[in-house]
This record gives structure tokens, C-alpha cells and sequence, in this order.
């Protein structure tokens, strides 16, 4: 009967001023149900000052199988980072 | 520049799949995983979260004649958590497909087991005490070394179970120090439970290691970090002083220090205690299944009811939309 409740995927933000984090997924039958069942489950400790709840079916994610050439056009940019770049030593605040 | 590649082969992604564990790095949801993987996880995870479920009613069987509103208060929000780490377990099974009322179908049709514990009756409430401190001391010891499981979703669950469970076991050691520091017959009901409890708890770690056909896999796998005889004897290591700090007597004449190991030696197990209580003959087997399936049938109605309204909520919605 469960399989009539849809998966929600579970986001809690730890405390202000951090980006909500997934924690995790539980079933229920409708969004407010979602955020007390995860609110029940993830913060029974003070985990937590926030919750999103999300359908599973409604994330779209990339998918490992693709993992390399998905992620390629970042991998040959060493000239997006800081420390391609020399600097002299004697200056200073770099 | 893109470049078009053609789609691996099963060769390379299991390649793949070696190397990532190789390389002590979790495999993750929607990677690819050998089928044999993929099952022995589910088996795993599935076995856990139901052990967590029945693991509810030996101490549950307590909450109404707990003897004071703190312990009351404390067994609840023990027996809360134990919910919440079943819930947390069929949330990672459900990561590698397939639907938690499967896997509860699984449980109370005695398609899947759970831990052979539970099928033993908690007669007193020094139980509750001895159930924190051994059981879930030994769970603790299974337990930790599971937080670097190569599975990432179930390392992360067993991070989270690991941490609550340090309040579980101290509850019941508290509770033991308390009922020691009270009258003759309170000490008697801790060690009478300490004596029914200690072998059942050492059982939990699985058969010997001559005996553990899966291990070898398991251990490659990094799904399994000791063996099962490795934790059992470091659960016997941490136990013995907390036993005599605690003023009782752990029911094994060969309990002893064996100085040239390092280790305490313990007597032999009876081994045919536990095949027959995990094949079903244990004192409480068919009581806990049958109280499963019952809270299961008796919740039918709040299932259909919750999803009933919420379709209604949701066709409501749109005409209004």
C-alpha cells in the first residue's frame, strides 16, 4: 500500500547561515504530511531550522553513466583557479 | 569541445566499480553495481531496518509499567528512535530500487530475518537496562565500523544510528547503576537478566568465522570491515570492566585474561541455540512477526484514508486552478 505514497527526498538546514543539506528520504501522502514525518524523523535532536521536502520523481539529476563527459568542460579550465597563476613572492595580500 | 564516446562496457564499468572501492571511495545511488552487490546490500540494509522495526517491541513491551515519568519519558523516546532508524535503514534500501512495503511484505511473510535477539522475551524491567547496555552496546560494536560501509547511503544512515545509540546504551547502564544501588531483590532482577542476556548478545555477532560463508565477499566488497569473531571478541574486551563496575557476574566460569593475547578468553557458544532461533524456534519468533503484521493490517485504513485526501486535495487544487 506504501506504493501509493510517493518518495519525498528530505533537506534540512542545520542551523541559519548553512546551506540546507539532503538527509535523507521518507514516504507520505501529501507535502504537509512530508514535512511532519521529516520533521519527526531527521530533527528529533535539534538538528534542524528548516526542512524542504521534495518528490523524488520531480528532481532531475545527472546521471553517473556519464559522469566523465558530463563534467568534462570544466576539467581542462586549470585557468579558473587561483593558483594558476605565478605571482611574485614580494607582493603582497595575493 | 565534445567529444562522443561510445557507451562502456560491462567490462569497463565493473572496472570502474572495482576501482572506486579500491580507492576507498562510496558508490553512490545510480552508479552502476554488480547484481550480486546490489542484492547482498539490500539483504543487508533490509535486515537491519527490520531489526530496528521488531527491535520496538521487547522494550515497548515496557512503556506502560515503567516505574517512574523519567523512565517512562527516557524508554518512549528510546523506542522512538529505534522507529526512526528503521525508517532511516528502508530509506537507504530504497536508494538501490525497489519500495519499503516490499521489503515489510518480506519481513511478515518470514521472507527476510532480522536479528536473532528479539525473539527473546524481556521478562523484568532490569531488561530494559540490560538491553541498552549489552544489546545495544553490541550493536554499537557492529555498528561503527558500518559508518565506512562502501555503500554511501548506508554509511551515512549508520553515521546517524551510531550517535543516537551512545544515549541508548548509557540510558541502560544508568538504569542498571540504579537498580544496583537499591534493595537485594532489584539486584537479583539485574543479574537474572545480565545471565539470560550475555550469550544472546554475543550471538548477535553472527556464526564463527569458519562458519561465515559470506564474509570473504563482504570484506572485499568493504560492505563488511571485521569479522564477525574480531567484533565479538572486542565486544568482550569493552565489557568485562563495565560488568565490574556495574557489581555483576557475566555468566561464563571461562571468563578469563589471557595475557599473552590480549584478549579475554570466553567459553564456547551453543551454536545450535542460535540456528534454531534464527530458523524461526526462538521463545518470541511467531509473537513478533504476528504483532507486525497486525500493526500493519490494523494501519491499512490510515494509509488508504491519508491517500485518499490527498488526491482530493490535489483534484481540488487543479479545479480551482
Amino acid at each position: 500500500m506504501t506504493g501509493e505514497w510517493p518518495l519525498y527526498e528530505v533537506f534540512v538546514r542545520g542551523k541559519r547561515g548553512l546551506n540546507h543539506v539532503h538527509v535523507g528520504s521518507l514516504r507520505a501522502a501529501d507535502d504537509d504530511m512530508a514535512l511532519h514525518n521529516a520533521r519527526d524523523l531527521y530533527t528529533r535532536r535539534n538538528e534542524g531550522v528548516s526542512i524542504w521536502v521534495v518528490k523524488a520523481a520531480d528532481i532531475a539529476a545527472s546521471s553517473p553513466d556519464e559522469k566523465d563527459p558530463f563534467f568534462a568542460p570544466s576539467g581542462d579550465k586549470v585557468y579558473r583557479h587561483p593558483t594558476f597563476y605565478d605571482i611574485p613572492e614580494n607582493v603582497p595580500h595575493m | 569541445m565534445t567529444v562522443t564516446e561510445p557507451a562502456p562496457s560491462e567490462a569497463d564499468l565493473e572496472r570502474h566499480f572495482e576501482h572506486t572501492i579500491a580507492k576507498d571511495q562510496r558508490i553512490e545511488p545510480r552508479d552502476w553495481l554488480p547484481e550480486a552487490y546490489r542484492k547482498t546490500m539490500v539483504r543487508q540494509i533490509a535486515q537491519h531496518a527490520h531489526s530496528e522495526i521488531i527491535g520496538m517491541q521487547p522494550e515497548g513491551n515496557w512503556i506502560t509499567r515503567a516505574p517512574s515519568l523519567r523512565r517512562k519519558a527516557i524508554l518512549l523516546a528510546k523506542v522512538q528512535d529505534e522507529a526512526g532508524h528503521g525508517l532511516y535503514l528502508y530509506s537507504a534500501a530504497e536508494t538501490l530500487g525497489g519500495d519499503r512495503g516490499d521489503l515489510t511484505e518480506k519481513l511478515i511473510s518470514g521472507r527476510q530475518k532480522y536479528s536473532s535477539i528479539f525473539n527473546y522475551p524481556t521478562l523484568s524491567f532490569a531488561d530494559v537496562g540490560v538491553i541498552g547496555w549489552l544489546v545495544d552496546g553490541a550493536a554499537i560494536c557492529n555498528q561503527v565500523p558500518l559508518c565506512r560501509s562502501s555503500y554511501g547511503p548506508y554509511a551515512r544512515a549508520m553515521i546517524r544510528i551510531c550517535k543516537e545509540e551512545s544515549f541508548h546504551q548509557r540510558q541502560g547502564y544508568e538504569l542498571l547503576m540504579t537498580m544496583m544501588s537499591g534493595t537485594e531483590a532489584q539486584r537479583e532482577m539485574v543479574q537474572d537478566a545480565v545471565d539470560r542476556y550475555w550469550w544472546p548478545s554475543l550471538m548477535m555477532f553472527g556464526p564463527p568465522d569458519d562458519d561465515s560463508p559470506n564474509t570473504a565477499q563482504s570484506m572485499a566488497w568493504k560492505i563488511k570491515r571485521h569479522t564477525n569473531d574480531e567484533l565479538r571478541q572486542r565486544f568482550v574486551d569493552m565489557t568485562v570492566p563495565q560488568a565490574e563496575a556495574l557489581g555483576v557476574t557475566l555468566p561464563d566460569p571461562e571468563l578469563t585474561w589471557n595475557a599473552e593475547r590480549g584478549h579475554y578468553d570466553f567459553g564456547s557458544i551453543d551454536w545450535d541455540e542460535l540456528k534454531q532461533v534464527i530458523s524461526g524456534g526462538g521463545p518470541c519468533n511467531t509473537e513478533r512477526v504476528e504483532r507486525r503484521r497486525a500493526a500493519h493490517e490494523d494501519g491499512a485504513w490510515v494509509r488508504e484514508a491519508a491517500a485518499a485526501h490527498a488526491r482530493k486535495q490535489q483534484q481540488r487544487k487543479e479545479v480551482a486552478a
